[in-house]
């Protein structure tokens, strides 16, 4: 029972800011995410104390269970999102925006959903979670995005096309699944007795459905215009969780299910991951637009993690799992970045920035952090988990450690040249830049402290996700 | 309590940092520089405490905190080791830092954000004293990219010039260019020895019966790279000169006395692994041997006071890396520390030039300020007769051991380290007659303004110039020899070694040095003292010296090679894999489209959006189910 309350908090909390107008709505969905956040942490302590995993079964109709299960990974993943779920809020708190109710209750019902999917264990509760996730994106996109409406409604569907048809993958294997073990339990499907070239399908299901959400390269085109088309909110939403979402299921429900098939696709998947770190860090070096700027890099960020997922070993997904969190944390920092500058300055082209180091400090070292951070500098959590992950893909070869490791200076170099052309040279703008609001300067502590206190003291989290990777280990190598 | 005072060399640059980082504008523009100072100060007195210890103890002070990163076999810990060659880079770095640190109170007190200067200069102590005592590869790793980072911000101080950001962005990215060959290494011995302590690594290691040989050869080559980077070797060279942006004491304290030398003190700290390999350890003498002499080469060129200083460390640092090939740690280490002594005297020398001269760092401006600038003058002369390895400055026992252990091992090498010397004589006594001697070259109102700097700066010049004077006492040819027998806790090849007494090639080689040292100044002399040269225009430069001017056209060629490639494939990304990979994933759909059109005939609508209601749809029914 406990488990599903996080559920229900954010279930109630939908409708209660739906139902409270649009002048209140922001206070409320932050209150409810708060509460998310608050009953996370009990969940945390609660673990810590009990240390063992729990599942719940609740309505039991014969094949259809509605069954959660928090290990120690979709413990942390719970904690990512019920913990940034008040800070993106947060981000789009202070300004007016249309039909305030209906964008956060949209919200509220977004964080539902993906809370859902990292919690369920019975295949077709965690699909229907998995589509559900995606109607609030697609009317946050377009309904509150930026640019004209045409656009907007494009850049949504064809995120929604995409998306929608690797899902269509996905259910066809668990459906698939379901005809041959008789029951849509993730344990039953981990203990399924599949032939290789069963194997082989089931894999490649589930496969274009997390590619294209996470996205790996080649599946990554719906990306950028989504990322750029997005209100902040949205974009957060998607950058910092929903893209998590995709990884969390290639651990979770990808890789234990068919080990043969997993051995037998591993170098080409490793070598399209990396293609996708490298190639996002090069494309972004073209790109005049600071959002889809990030989202090139997101792109590169995420194949990082991808790549530690798929090294199958136990170092590359604990590096994964690190930088899943770090990336939702120092996703938000930079497009939060690219939102303040946006403001101030009506302009979202870099070349047109510049010199604004010279006249606001605060916010000059939050995005210098977030920068710096992004390029895993050594004491910032995303560094603890690239070094976990190359440490993890040198394990199989050392040929990927060398080529995703040329992101070091190929990330160091879009990044720093992108910070040079925005924050440093002469201030020529027109009109004044006001420094970090109080609102925006809360923010950005809360992502610094923990982008440095688990960067500098990561045990916590390898001990909380230790035993779920090792048991997910020994379905992977069975 | 022992573990509080250790790591209160850490805390109290790391506290200035802080301090002048979120207070400093309300400072004023002298206090922030007292701040700084006094953290870097008080960090020399531990180590000096420590230091004293350790001469009369020889045992290592150790202090292991919590973890840092976690693999699944093993963990890398916050270890610190105080240990004699930690505690000797200790002395030099916060020595030098706290004088260099005196000297900037002088230098950038007119300069608007001189609370930034030192709460950077501050924090890079700090990652400097992390890299030195690091007791394990992973920390030294934190310290290793953090004086980076802090270079970084220091070169790019002025940020307002785009050309100086440029310089600053190209120091960062070829140091992680050698970083990634840093970490490739790390990993490697890891993965071979299980753990990347130091200690533990020189023990397992002590029996190499069943390690990967091979692997291991790769894993010192991958951490050379590192070191190639960090201290400025051919290829990955051309950041220091560049590094030149930065503001002066930057420079002397960064890129010469401390952050360039980290390379050596990495593979003298794995001496136990570069000893097992000796076709590394050859390369090692190879590159360093060559970009000692193509440093130098360009350096007899230049007409800016600190390109010729850069170019004079990078060829220093290659003599320090042809010392480390033929496995000769103490040597290179005796380099590093008078290097340090005379090459900040000479940056911060030129520096008081350049605050004389309103800023201007072109050579051929200059001259006849030693009427003007006394201390500055001798201070310099100094130094100048210790780096071209003049007895009996420290410069001249330091290179004379280098060319030594050269001889021993390698003739070629020798002779291209003694017209490395000879050139390195050459520039720099052109740079000192340029400087110092003759007719005043620069404009009215700059002669107008021309002074000798304050006492805050001088001091330390005069500090320096002593030790550059004196500094090779610490490691005397004639049985005196203090720094060979306390190193030899820590590098495993001296234990046991008797240092030799001079026989009669000693003595030989010893003149061999002092004339070449003598020829160079000769060249210099009657070239730009007796004819009274004075560097051509930039115009008028032609031949081989143009190249020279140009450095080989190195950074041209590094643009056209790596830089514009990378430019066109991101155009190539953009402009057609986007769009293929767009358009194939549309026909793909279309596909779908066309044939669920024709299978189903019904409605010629969007696809998205019945999909879309189908989704919804089935989402609804699902939630009805598990509901009822």
């Amino acid at each position: 029972m406990d488990i599903a309350i996080i559920l229900i908090i954010l279930l109630a909390g939908t409708f209660v800011t739906f139902f409270s107008g649009d002048k209140y709505a922001s206070r409320v969905a932050l209150s409810f995410s708060i509460l998310t956040a608050a009953y996370s942490l009990f969940l945390l302590l609660q673990y810590h104390t009990t240390g063992a995993e729990y599942s719940i079964q609740w309505v039991a109709s014969p094949n259809l269970n509605f069954s959660l299960k928090l290990d120690g990974l979709s413990l942390l993943m719970i904690l990512l999102n019920s913990i940034l779920l008040p800070v993106i809020i947060l981000t789009t708190l202070p300004h007016k925006v249309p039909f305030e109710k209906l964008l956060y209750s949209l919200v509220m019902f977004m964080s539902f959903a993906m809370t859902g999917v990292f919690l369920s264990s019975d295949a077709l509760l965690y699909y229907v979670f998995w589509e559900a996730s995606l109607i609030p994106i697609y009317f946050i996109i377009v309904m509150w995005g930026n640019g004209d409406k045409s656009k907007r409604r494009q850049a949504a569907m064809t995120f929604f096309i995409y998306t929608f048809a690797g899902s269509l993958f996905m259910m066809a294997a668990i459906i698939y699944m379901y005809s041959k073990t008789g029951s849509f339990q993730l344990m039953d499907f981990y203990n399924a007795d599949l032939n290789t070239t069963e194997q082989i399908w089931v894999f490649l299901g589930f496969f274009f459905a997390f590619a294209i959400k996470i996205p790996i390269f080649p599946f990554h085109s719906w990306q950028a215009n989504v990322y750029q088309r997005a209100p902040l909110i949205g974009t957060l939403l998607l950058g910092a969780l929903m893209s998590k979402m995709g990884l969390y299921s290639v651990i979770r429900w990808q890789l234990p299910i068919a080990p043969y098939a997993l051995h037998k696709f591993q170098g080409i998947i490793l070598v399209l991951c990396i293609i996708g770190v490298i190639y996002g860090a090069i494309i972004a070096l073209r790109q005049s637009n600071l959002k889809r700027f990030f989202a090139y890099a997101s792109l590169s960020h995420v194949g990082f993690i991808a790549a530690g997922t798929y090294a199958l070993t136990f170092d590359g997904l604990l590096g994964a799992v690190i930088l899943i969190l770090a990336h939702g944390f120092g996703i938000v920092g930079l497009f939060l970045s690219a939102e303040i500058i946006h403001r101030r300055m009506n302009t979202t082209q870099i070349p047109e920035m510049g010199g604004i180091k010279g006249v606001a400090p605060k916010f000059t070292i939050a995005f210098l952090l977030m920068v710096l951070a992004s390029i895993a500098i050594p004491l910032s959590f995303n560094f603890t988990g690239e070094f976990t992950i190359m440490y993890g893909l040198y394990q199989v070869n050392i040929w990927y450690v060398i080529f995703i490791g040329t992101s070091m200076f190929l990330g160091a170099f879009f990044m720093l040249r992108m910070y040079q052309q925005v924050m440093l040279g002469e201030w020529t703008f027109k009109g004044a830049f006001k420094d970090l609001t109080l609102n925006e300067g809360f923010i950005f502590i809360i992502l610094i402290a923990v982008v440095l206190f688990f960067g500098i003291y990561s045990k916590p989290i390898v001990e909380i996700v230790t035993p779920a990777l090792q048991e997910i280990l020994v379905y992977i190598n069975r | 309590m022992e573990t509080v005072f250790v790591l209160l060399l850490l805390i109290c640059p790391f506290t200035g940092f802080l301090i002048n980082l979120l207070a400093g504008k309300k400072m004023g523009r002298t206090l922030p520089g007292i701040i700084a100072t006094t953290a870097v100060s008080a960090s020399f007195a531990i180590s000096l405490f420590y230091f004293i210890q350790i001469l009369s103890t020889n045992a290592p002070v150790e202090v292991r905190l919590f973890d840092w990163v976690t693999f699944g076999e093993f963990s890398i810990g916050f270890d610190l080791v105080l240990d004699q060659l930690s505690l000797l880079w200790l002395l030099v770095v916060t020595g030098i830092g706290a004088l260099i640190h005196v000297y900037s109170t002088g230098y950038m007190k007119d300069d608007e954000n001189v609370d930034r200067f030192f709460s950077y200069l501050n924090l890079f102590i700090f990652f400097m004293i992390l890299l030195v005592t690091a007791g394990n590869l992973g920390i030294m790793f934190i310290g290793w990219e953090g004086v980076g980072l802090c270079s970084y911000l220091l070169i790019g101080f002025w940020y307002k010039n785009q050309s100086y950001n440029d310089a600053a962005k190209k120091a960062f990215i070829m140091n992680r260019i050698g970083d990634l060959g840093f970490l490739v290494g790390l990993f490697i011995l890891a993965y071979l020895l299980g753990t990347v302590d130091f200690r533990a690594m020189s023990f397992e290691l002590s029996d190499i019966y069943g390690i990967d040989k091979k692997l291991l050869g790769v894993a010192a080559l991958c951490l050379f790279v590192g070191a190639m980077g960090k201290s400025a070797q051919i290829p990955l060279y051309t950041w220091l000169p560049d590094a030149m942006a930065g503001p002066t004491p930057v420079s002397a304290l960064i890129h010469a006395a401390t952050m360039v030398t980290a390379g050596i003190f990495m593979v003298t700290r794995m001496s136990f692994l570069f000893d097992l390999i000796p076709d590394v350890q050859t390369f090692i003498a190879i590159v360093g041997a060559v970009t000692a002499l193509f440093a130098a080469s360009i350096g007899i060129a230049q007409t800016d006071i600190k390109k010729v200083l850069a170019y004079s460390t990078v060829s220093q640092l290659g003599l320090m890396f042809m010392a480390l090939g033929f496995g000769a740690y103490h040597v290179a280490v005796f380099h590093v520390i008078t290097h340090a002594f005379f090459k900040a005297c000479l940056f911060l020398g030129s520096g008081s030039v350049i605050h004389a001269m309103g800023g201007e760092q072109d050579m051929r401006r200059m001259g006849g300020l030693k009427k003007v600038m006394g201390v500055t003058f001798v201070t310099f002369l100094i130094s100048t007769l210790s780096i071209s390895g003049i007895p009996p400055f420290a410069g001249f026992f330091s290179k004379d051991e280098i060319m030594l252990a050269a001889f021993e091992h390698n003739k070629i090498l020798w002779a291209i380290a003694a017209l490395a010397s000879l050139l390195t004589a050459f520039y720099m006594f052109r740079v000192l007659f340029l400087t110092f001697y003759k007719d005043f070259r620069g404009t009215a109102e700059q002669k107008h303004h021309l002074h000798e700097s304050p006492k805050s700066m001088t001091m330390p010049l005069i500090v320096l110039a002593i030790l550059a004077t004196v500094g090779g006492l610490i490691s005397l040819p004639f049985g005196f020899n203090w720094l060979n027998g306390y190193l030899q806790p820590v590098i495993l090849n001296l234990q046991g070694v008797e240092h030799h007494s001079l026989d009669s090639t000693g003595w030989i080689l010893m003149g061999v040095s002092t004339a070449i040292a003598l020829i160079g100044f000769g060249l210099a002399y009657s070239k730009y003292i007796s004819k009274s040269a004075v560097p051509q225009e930039d115009d008028k430069i032609g031949g081989f010296a143009k190249v020279l001017y140009n450095k080989y056209y190195i950074d041209e060629i590094y643009n056209t090679v790596f830089i514009k490639p990378i430019y066109a494939m991101a155009d190539f990304f953009k402009n057609v894999v986007e769009k293929i990979v767009a358009a194939s994933v549309l026909a793909f759909g279309k596909g779908i489209a066309i044939l669920s059109v024709y299978t189903k005939a019904l409605h010629n609508g969007s696809v998205g959006f019945y999909l879309f209601v189908f989704v919804i749809g089935f989402c609804s029914v699902v939630f009805c189910l598990l509901l009822i």
